[in-house]
């Protein structure tokens, strides 16, 4: 928390926004538009790792406009990027590599109906929220990073921004630019999910006292260029079940047929999953050799390849929101409405609610002092509505299987427990799921055909990430023997699978002496798997140089 | 003595091109864009002439449209003093980028004009060129090393073989080639800084000049994709598969 030497420079601003997607740039619009119907001068700033904003966005995305009509009602007429209307929704149960069956209308839960929502690029949706949030007065900086929170007397005051320019020995390069102090009387937090920030806030803070652990998803995602004759505007497709039941995994596949010819297809598995030798690309690959899915990326070509950590405890995983000096908002704190799949719009509608407190508490000349009635607002909200009856989502599905009958049974275990596989009270945590790799069987992935599945670095290079080379690895092991000492001869080193960027592998040691864990930082896509999935918790993602990482286009 | 500094707005160096399907030309539908290298490295030591003492003001040109005024900006923020866009949605090709890079020369009346040696979108490599034919200037292309002193400017130049080193009178056009300088990161306060620095706006029309694109693009295609390589069992298979399949040696 200390800078390295002496004081930093400081620049202060009325309220600090960490991270500029759709929680971060909806505070920021709403603060702005609040103190402009007041007529009252705020300073906002928004700060952001991306290298513009957008560039770290990836989500499915079908959204669900009602928190964008809330910030904008006039969104329509201001362009927003929700050009494809969902025409048709299916879920799909894919009983094994080749067939399929399809839940009949009558049983596809209410949450999981589309009509009204859009096939959306969360990332353009985040570039346009930026331009309206620009043209509101709001200072957006793409290309810093928060790398430290500030801390005095027990409250935040801000964040420390990432040092430019060191080398990976940690000395200074010539361009080397210090960190700097951005101050304000109230931050908050929207990193998305696993913020590096947010998890030591959590920690500090114990927000989290009481709760359930938070439970993760990995996010798979690719854009296709497809044969418009197979093309669907607005055809949305989720499947359950293959290929991960075949490993006692949970998850669901999509693919949504967005605009231009183009298709998102992707694969979210649960990271509560046990068997280490899982590895989550290697699954979505075989995903889209699945015939409900290859009759439309047949005679395709694959345009663009992303990966994002999810947040889907849900309610009960919830942590308290608030702290003196701040607010922990969006998939940062866990919003993700998990029955509905969908956690855009309650990340905006958590960032507007955080605005609203913050306006309303500097309005009573509150300078940073807890806003503890922070959990009374959110309660009253329409999105803790949504969220609590969301809570229920599992139990109410059980009794709805029950009264069909035995007939609905299948659909029960498979749709039900694939989609959800965390209960009520599911207080494992995701990194200590797995099981020793003896007691679990190999799994034999089949080789890539460059056509439908492909290998990690041909995809990773579809995500335009980049590092600059020379500067610290920013995946930081506490111990550094562990990975070789542990979790290479328990679990057989499990990085090496799920990271879906090739980051981590096993190699044969420098000096000869056995193997050493080798980190490719440079491939990182910032999804934060490994931060949350390592059994052994030794692995913390740090913020890189700022600007670095993926460049996601229309992700 | 002023610098102007001609800086393009071109696909991000880190994404990956990606050719439309219809062929047409290149998909830049929300793809990262940013300033070209070679102009940032040209923005960079004309800041150094200012910091030095050598450069009384440093002014940044762009020609593009609209969100070009981003790089301007960029530029603004690692030191440069002002920006002037001309503004055009129609694409640009070295000569028309030469010609109105002349008619602000002939307002600005600058001691040293420095431009990237090329674009990295369409690789031309002619606009510094043309300028210096336009103006008649003396020119300095691929400059690694540049040392103004009084009226003259020394640039040294990488060629084949060693290093070329020039002497020229002011003032001329130099371009940079990659080894020039390492720019510096744009710090917080500077990028606020440059929010408030004047950036004019004008068009070729203004300039008295109309577009008059020479080429025209009829196809692009991605290359080939390189296939996957194989292995021999030993050398003599290695020497057939040279001289018989590959028909190398």
């Amino acid at each position: 928390m200390q800078a390295d030497s002496e004081e930093p420079e400081t620049m202060e601003f009325d309220v600090l926004i960490v991270g500029g997607g759709p929680a971060g740039l909806s505070a920021a619009c709403r603060l702005k538009q609040l103190a402009a119907a007041a007529g009252e001068e705020l300073s906002v700033c928004v700060v952001e790792k991306g290298s513009e904003i957008g560039a770290h966005i990836l989500a499915g995305t079908v959204f669900e406009p009602s928190a964008l009509a809330a910030l904008f009602p006039d969104w329509q007429e201001r362009g927003a990027p929700l050009q494809t209307p969902v025409s048709r929704d299916e879920i799909l149960l894919l009983r094994d590599s080749e067939t399929a069956s399809r839940l009949p209308n009558l049983l596809v839960p209410k949450n999981m109906h589309n009509h009204g929502n859009y096939v959306i690029s969360l990332g353009n949706l985040c570039r346009w929220l930026a331009e309206q949030a620009e043209a509101l007065g709001v200072e957006i900086y793409p290309g810093f990073t928060a790398a430290r929170t500030i801390i005095e007397d027990a409250c935040v005051k801000g964040v420390l921004t990432g040092e430019m320019g060191v080398a990976r020995d940690g000395s200074h390069k010539p361009g080397y630019v210090p960190a700097m102090a951005l101050r304000a009387p109230y931050t908050l937090f929207t990193e998305g999910c696993r913020g590096h920030l947010g998890k030591q806030l959590i920690a500090q803070f114990k927000l989290d006292e009481g709760r359930d652990p938070q439970h993760y998803g990995i996010g798979i995602k690719e854009l296709w260029d497809i044969d418009p004759a197979l093309h669907e505007p607005g055809l949305v497709v989720h499947t359950t079940g293959w290929p991960l039941n075949e490993n006692d995994a949970t998850g669901g596949g999509f693919l949504y047929h967005a605009q231009n010819n183009q298709v998102y297809v992707g694969l979210i598995t649960d990271l509560s999953y046990s068997n280490p030798h899982l590895s989550p690309f290697d699954e979505f690959q075989r995903l889209k050799h699945h015939p409900r899915i290859s009759r439309y990326l047949a005679g395709g070509k694959r345009v663009a390849y992303g990966a994002r950590a999810l947040s889907k405890g849900g309610f009960n995983a919830l942590p308290k929101m608030s702290f003196p000096g701040g607010l922990l908002l969006g998939c940062d704190a866990g919003t993700l409405n998990s029955s509905k799949i969908k956690g855009s719009h309650t990340a905006m509608a958590s960032g507007m609610l955080g605005a609203e407190a913050v306006f309303e508490a500097l309005g009573n000349g509150l300078k940073g002092a807890e806003i503890s009635d922070f959990a009374q607002r959110f309660q009253a909200s329409a999105l803790y509505r949504e969220l609590y009856a969301e809570r229920n989502f599992g139990p109410a599905m059980h009794k709805f299987g029950n009264y069909i009958g035995g007939a609905i049974a299948f659909f029960e275990q498979n749709i039900l427990r694939g989609s959800l596989p965390f209960t009520l009270h599911d207080r494992l945590a995701d990194h200590a799921s797995l099981k020793p790799a003896a007691e679990c069987s190999r799994i034999d992935y089949p080789k890539p055909d460059n056509r439908l599945s492909f290998d990690r670095l041909s995809s990773v290079f579809l995500s335009n990430t980049n590092h600059s080379e020379d500067q610290p690895v920013h995946l930081r092991l506490s111990d550094p023997q562990l990975p070789i000492t542990v979790n290479l001869p328990i679990y057989d080193e499990p990085a090496q699978r799920y990271c879906p960027a090739g980051v981590y592998e096993v190699t044969a040691a420098d000096d000869g002496s056995g193997k050493q864990l080798q980190i490719n930082a440079q491939n990182c896509v910032h999804c934060k798997t490994c931060d949350i999935k390592d059994p052994s918790q030794n692995i913390t993602w740090v913020t890189p140089e700022g600007g670095d990482g993926p460049n996601y286009p229309n992700m | 003595m002023k610098v102007l500094v001609a800086v393009k707005r071109v696909i991000d160096y880190n994404v990956k091109v990606r050719v439309k399907p219809d062929q047409s030309g290149v998909d830049l539908d929300n793809v990262k864009m940013a300033m070209n290298p070679f102009c940032e490295i040209a923005v960079e030591e004309a800041v150094r002439l200012k910091e030095k003492g050598l450069a009384s003001e440093v002014i940044v040109v762009s020609i593009g449209t609209a969100a070009s005024q981003e790089q301007i900006r960029t530029a603004l923020a690692l030191g440069a003093d002002r920006g002037l866009l001309i503004e055009t949605d129609e694409e640009v090709q070295p000569l028309d980028a030469a010609k109105l890079l002349k008619a602000v020369v002939e307002q600005e009346q600058p001691g040293l004009v420095i431009l990237g040696k090329q674009s990295i979108d369409s690789d031309n490599n002619q606009t510094g060129q043309m300028l210096a034919a336009l103006t008649g200037m003396g020119q300095a292309t691929f400059a690694s090393a540049v040392e103004v002193t009084d009226d003259r400017v020394q640039v040294t130049r990488e060629v084949d073989g060693g290093l070329m080193t020039l002497s020229l009178k002011l003032p001329a056009v130099i371009t940079t080639d990659l080894r020039l300088n390492e720019p510096r990161y744009a710090s917080l306060p500077n990028i606020m800084k440059a929010k408030k620095k004047p950036v004019a706006v004008t068009t070729a029309d203004e300039l008295g000049l109309a577009l008059s694109p020479r080429l025209k693009t009829l196809k692009v295609e991605a290359p080939e994709p390189r296939k996957a390589g194989i292995k021999v069992a030993d050398v003599a298979a290695l020497v057939d598969k040279l001289k018989n399949e590959a028909k190398v040696i």
